[in-house]
């Protein structure tokens, strides 16, 4: 929070100051009244004096006015200033994490970057808000009323010695149990959402294992426990709240003792000790706002610290400052000698991978889980960046390139085929805004996507939702295929793109695909065999390294770890 | 007699209440916050009102106890400025009586001074009156000390009365709340797997928290705080007119229109709340999006036009918030204005009153602070509306959950089949999801003991359908399914489930360590069955790598898991349970070669010796099934053996020769 606002803040420093002000008259003003009101006690009111009365009032319900106004205008330029300073952070956290690269995105995980940007800030905002009307109001007020009261009437101000310290003692008395109680309310919380949430997700199985009775007993923990906890919270509350308002009262009854027995010796007069009480009580109610805004601002902090981190991070990957150009690009890509390993990881992901990746040939990578065929091919658009070696494009190694001019190269369909919300149409022109219909159709219809999105209602419309997730798995990676065709790149990567694809549209995709990329290189990661049999070449790595380069037949006879991989998925006699 | 800011302070602290919040916004704000979140409506108000007060009937004599208790406990604030305004007439008679005394001899009655300064012509003569003073005495504190000390106890009566309340109303609040999770968590365990299937899984999941998170804090805060606000206000209203009927005519004129205005102001930000909350939605599915995309965004150049749309949604976002926290943060500073304006009016009327001898002071400061007292339970009052609108809508949609249909309950005298051989029937078989959509039509199929029934077709042909006859996830329509020659339908669903194990493609693992997931099928096995289970399945070695081996925590997504892995786990979980028929999903789509082998593996020796329904992707289990079913569009369109159907040269001829023969071909 102490990093994050100053920055934020910065720009709006003369409207802060605005508010502060306004706020800083308000606080002043309410101090004001009481004072205003003893005098029409005691010149007017004792006296007999109705024209006393009268003017004071009037000017009473002027300086009334005068507050409301300066409140109505502290509002508005305190609310503009926390939603710009809101909209600012967002503004400036999305623009952060568009920078950042696949590296960075995994040390924070998408899920909560998400939420800090909107959650967080949301957060933050909030606090804003209150801070520019009570964090600068309550203090003004608990202070000022200390003042006046002291002012009105010194001995009796004694009595704030004894008030004041009780309601701090049980405000934090209080705190101390409730801070922790929260923390675990949340935590418990979290705990019926996650059982639920499975019990969700696994209905099925849940019912296939006739498990259900021992569902509802795990359920029943998590509802008791919480149930448990939010009592005593609520509690404490219920225990706290009466006891704040006894000691108001309270209060009340000692100063008119008190202020009676002052009276009575004559070192004060009664319209001081109505001022007095009202003081009194304005300096409790702040003190309990103060403590309230304590219990807001860890959880807004820790929203701040959470926002500042990802603020801070250095991108790892940046556009060289001479870029180099490739002037009539082909898509040769070659790997030479690239070693990966994640910062700080003991082993290399990859390691020793030289191979070249020509145009018109597909090369396939095969291999089984966890032995980096992912992360290879994400070297190729500098998702990461490797740790020693080079991968070049056309002989130019790709850390030289602007990244954008990069990309422009590259049709990818990645692992789980994303779809933006909008329309087929929409998403296709993703890939190439000036697509004309003919053009999305003959990028659906080798994707294999033309007769669904044909059946679809609308066509082409159809409204497609955030991720994809109103079509299958396998109309989500055609979807995602077409958006890439359509790109015409020179480089086509794809990352086990055909899984959810049953055998026959996997073969007819491919077909298509083959007229289509005849210029273009073509790099396949998948685990079907049946995808890759025919590549031009084969790469099989295994543990991050190279098991053997060929082609199918070559390696069935050359590589083991090749046969095995073939052999798991068909059998002897079907190979044969 | 308390501030300006009492309204405020008095709702803030009210708001804390109940900790974390979710559905009304950010806990402690203004009142202005109070209502944030778009407010629904219920379909049917009346009716689901008297449903959540029937809800509420296990605790009808503690609601009758906080009903009482909560207007006793108001007491303080209705009596006690009246009362306290008895004091400060005390203290007035005391300086009043003092300040005469001068002017008189010692003895003189308040009636004789009354007289002497009415013929005197003194402007203290009305004041006077308006007084019990007599010349010379000073304050009585003996008459004030008894009455400070009725005060005191009215004081600690009323806060007993309000921790009575607030207790009893806690334990009534997180009671009820408990029982609605259970009542729809047992609800849930009731409910046909349809309605799992057709129900979006978030839709049913915020009903049961943030829905009955939201009904927690209104019977919580809300109840009580509406209980005592009524009393009040009309005690209050009560007090007033005793006090002085024209001051609290013209009170009564004031205060309206404080309440009006206060609603008139909430109902246009309540608009602005409603448009702020849907900008941040959109804005944070584009948040969401563009980041899950992140990838794609960057490959294909769409930073700036990413970036440009963001700007736009955010900016607009901006503008919603920023009036609708400019609005709702009018209603503060409105309130105190005409809350100030009673003040002065009263202190004006109430000041020349006491001047002119028709009220005493005290009654003035007590007046003021009954109008200042009376401002709170206003904004309450005028905020509940919408409280209760979305409480009830909340109550609504939880109690439609509970209203939904539930599956036809087990039978009464069910059969319980001593030994499962695993013969199982399917005899004319009809089912639709769909009533106008033919799915399965006369089925007949016998699958005997240890006999393998295969599943195929193209992808989305609907083969998941028989597996949910099998378990009875779903009811026939017509026809029956016969298990050892019983009719499944007169056995018990949990027994006839579990004399089946089912591996599926949708591998569910729950949060918890690797031995209990395994362990889930079977009631307290041993370590031995347990590590028996995971060496059949050949996971034994890949959880020995984990650091915590058997102990090693899944997390809730079970992402620190491969694919493969999972499935694994889950075939464990089936030797564990031991069933006499099995259901497999062979297709392992994402599972890498070299686990595919394990996981064929461990199928193939699960398999072995029981009666197995496989979803199969794999020609040689096609080819060596007893009996396959060949489906397409959700219906099935062959039967027969694998010769059989080869022979017919039909629709499965031309999927095996598209699926199979190219890789048979090309694999030589």
């Amino acid at each position: 929070m102490r990093r994050l606002l100053p920055t934020f803040l910065g720009p709006y420093r003369w409207r802060i100051a605005l508010v502060m002000s306004l706020v800083a008259v308000q606080a002043l003003g309410n101090l004001y009244l009481p004072s205003l009101n003893a005098d029409i006690i005691n010149y007017g009111v004792i006296r007999g004096d109705t024209d006393y009365i009268l003017h004071t009032g009037a000017f009473m319900l002027g300086v009334t006015l005068v507050l409301g106004v300066c409140s109505i205008v502290g509002v508005y330029f305190g609310a503009m200033t926390a939603m710009a300073v809101g909209r600012d952070i967002r503004s400036a956290l999305f623009r952060k994490v568009m920078e950042f690269s696949q590296q960075e995105t995994n040390v924070f995980g998408t899920p909560s970057l998400i939420t800090r940007n909107t959650n967080d800030v949301t957060q933050v905002q909030m606090v804003l808000v209150m801070a520019f009307n009570i964090m600068i109001m309550a203090p003004i007020m608990a202070v000022g009323g200390v003042v006046m009261a002291i002012r009105e009437d010194v001995p009796l101000s004694g009595l704030l010695v004894v008030i004041i310290p009780t309601v701090i003692l049980v405000i934090s008395l209080v705190a101390l149990r409730a801070l922790p109680l929260f923390r675990s309310l949340q935590s418990k919380t979290d705990r019926v959402n996650q059982v639920m949430r499975e019990k969700l997700a696994g209905m099925r199985v849940i019912r296939a294992f006739a498990r259900t009775e021992r569902e509802e007993r795990r359920f029943d923990e998590a509802n008791r426990d919480l149930t448990a906890t939010q009592l005593r919270v609520n509690q404490l509350f219920a225990m706290m709240i009466p006891f704040l308002f006894a000691v108001m009262n309270l209060s009340t009854v000692a100063i008119v003792w008190f202020g009676g027995l002052r009276i009575d010796s004559g070192g004060m007069q009664i319209g001081n000790l109505a001022a007095f009480l009202q003081y009194v009580m304005m300096v409790l109610f702040s003190v309990l706002m103060a403590a309230l805004i304590f219990i807001m601002v860890p959880r807004a902090a820790a929203s701040a610290e959470r926002i500042q981190q990802v603020l801070e991070v250095e991108e790892a990957l940046c556009d060289p400052d001479e870029p180099q150009e490739i002037a009539a690009p082909r898509g040769v890509v070659e790997f030479r000698d690239v070693e990966f390993r994640y910062p700080g990881a003991e082993d290399a992901v990859l390691c020793s991978i030289s191979f070249t990746a020509r145009p018109g040939e597909t090369t396939a990578i095969v291999g089984s889980t966890g032995s980096g065929k992912s992360t290879l091919v994400n070297l190729i658009p500098r998702f990461y960046d490797v740790t020693s070696g080079a991968v070049l494009v056309d002989g130019v190694d790709v850390r030289n390139l602007r990244q954008e001019d990069l990309w422009r190269l590259i049709g990818a369909v990645p692992q789980k085929a994303f779809l933006f919300s909008g329309s087929v149409a929409t998403n296709l022109r993703y890939g190439n805004e000036l697509a004309d219909e003919a053009a999305i159709w003959r990028a659906l219809t080798i994707s294999q996507a033309g007769d669904f999105v044909r059946e679809m209602e609308g066509g082409l419309e159809a409204e497609i939702d955030q991720g994809g997730a109103n079509v299958s798995g396998g109309q989500r990676q055609r979807l995602a295929i077409a958006r890439a065709v359509i790109k015409e790149p020179k480089i086509y990567v794809f990352d086990d793109s055909f899984s959810a694809l049953d055998f026959a549209t996997d073969r007819r995709l491919r077909r298509a695909l083959k007229a289509e990329t005849a210029e273009s290189t073509v790099i396949i990661v998948a685990s079907r065999v049946g995808t890759i049999m025919q590549a031009d070449q084969i790469v099989v790595l295994e543990d991050g390294e190279i098991a053997g380069i060929g082609t199918h037949a070559q390696l069935m006879k050359e590589c083991k770890t090749y046969r095995e991989i073939v052999l798991s998925q068909l059998t002897e006699e079907e190979v044969a | 007699m308390s501030g300006p800011m009492r309204g405020q302070g008095g709702q803030a602290g009210q708001g804390g209440l109940g900790g974390p919040r979710r559905r009304r916004g950010p806990g402690f704000g203004p009142p202005g916050h109070m209502a944030m979140m778009p407010t629904e409506k219920a379909r049917n108000f009346r009716k689901t009102v008297r449903r959540f007060i029937g809800a509420l009937a296990p605790e009808k004599y503690r609601i009758l106890l906080v009903l009482v208790v909560a207007f006793m406990s108001t007491a303080g604030q209705v009596f006690g400025p009246k009362i306290l305004g008895q004091g400060i007439d005390k203290v007035m008679d005391g300086i009043v009586g003092k300040n005469v005394g001068q002017y008189f001899p010692p003895g003189t009655t308040h009636e004789q001074a009354v007289e002497l300064l009415h013929q005197m012509n003194s402007p203290l003569a009305d004041v006077f009156a308006s007084t019990n003073a007599i010349p010379g005495v000073g304050i009585d504190f003996g008459a004030l000390a008894s009455i400070l000390l009725l005060l005191i106890g009215l004081y600690v009566a009323a806060t007993i009365f309000s921790w009575i309340a607030w207790l009893t109303m806690a334990g009534v609040a997180q009671r009820t709340v408990y029982r609605m999770r259970r009542d729809v968590d047992e609800k849930l365990a009731r409910l046909p797997l349809k309605y799992f299937d057709t129900h979006p899984r978030g839709d049913t999941l915020s009903r049961v928290t943030n829905d009955i998170d939201n009904i927690a804090n209104t019977l919580q805060q809300s109840l009580t705080q509406i209980l005592t606000a009524l009393a009040t206000i009309i005690g209050v209203l009560v007090m007033m007119i005793w006090i002085s009927p024209i001051l609290a005519a013209i009170s009564l004129l004031v205060l309206p229109t404080a309440a009006i205005s206060t609603m008139l102001i909430a109902r246009r930000s309540q608009k602005q709340f409603a448009s702020m909350w849907e900008r941040t939605g959109v804005l944070n599915g584009q948040v969401e999006e563009s980041h899950t995309g992140h990838s794609i965004v960057k490959i294909f150049g769409h930073q700036e036009d990413t970036i440009r749309r963001f700007d736009e949604e955010n900016e607009s976002l901006y503008d919603a918030s920023f009036r609708a926290q400019f609005i709702s943060g009018i209603v503060m500073p409105t309130m105190s204005f005409i809350g100030n304006l009673s003040y002065v009016v009263i202190a004006v009327l109430g000041g020349t009153m006491v001047a002119t001898g028709s009220m005493s002071l005290g009654d003035v400061q007590a007046f003021i602070q009954y109008s200042r007292s009376f401002t709170m339970p206003i904004t309450q009052v005028a905020s509940i509306t919408n409280i209760l609108q979305s409480t009830i809508a909340s109550a609504e949609r939880v109690f439609d959950l509970l209203d939904e249909p539930e599956e036809i309950a087990d039978p009464t005298q069910p059969v319980v089949l001593e030994s499962v051989s695993g013969h199982v029937t399917l005899e004319k078989l009809s089912f639709r999801y769909e009533p106008d959509k033919p799915l399965i039509e006369d089925l007949n199929a016998d699958v005997r003991s240890g006999e393998v029934l295969a599943i195929v077709g193209p992808t989305g042909a609907g083969k998941t359908t028989l597996v949910n006859l099998l378990m009875r996830f779903y009811e026939l329509d017509k026809g029956s399914i016969c298990l050892d020659g019983t009719d499944t339908r007169l056995m018990r669903r949990d027994d006839l489930r579990r004399t089946f194990g089912m591996v599926l493609q949708d591998t569910w693992l729950f949060g918890g360590t690797i031995r209990d997931n395994i362990a889930y099928g079977c009631d307290d096995p041993t370590e031995e069955e347990i590590l028996a289970a995971a060496q059949a399945a050949h996971v034994d070695h890949f959880v020995r790598t984990l650091p915590d081996g058997y102990d090693t925590i899944i997390d809730d997504d079970a992402s620190n898991l491969s694919q493969g892995e999972k499935q694994l786990l889950t075939i464990a979980r089936a030797f564990l349970a031991d069933p006499q028929i099995l259901i497999l999903d062979e297709a392992t789509s994402s599972v890498d070669t070299r686990t595919e082998v394990l996981v064929q593996k461990a199928m193939a020796r699960l398999m072995k010796g029981r009666t197995a329904f496989v979803i199969a992707h794999r020609l040689s289990t096609i080819r060596n099934a007893d009996e396959i079913l060949v489906m397409d569009h959700g219906q099935i369109v062959e039967q027969g053996t694998h010769k059989k159907l080869l022979a017919k040269r039909g629709f499965y001829y031309d999927l095996y020769n598209s699926q199979f023969e190219e890789a048979v071909a090309e694999a030589g």
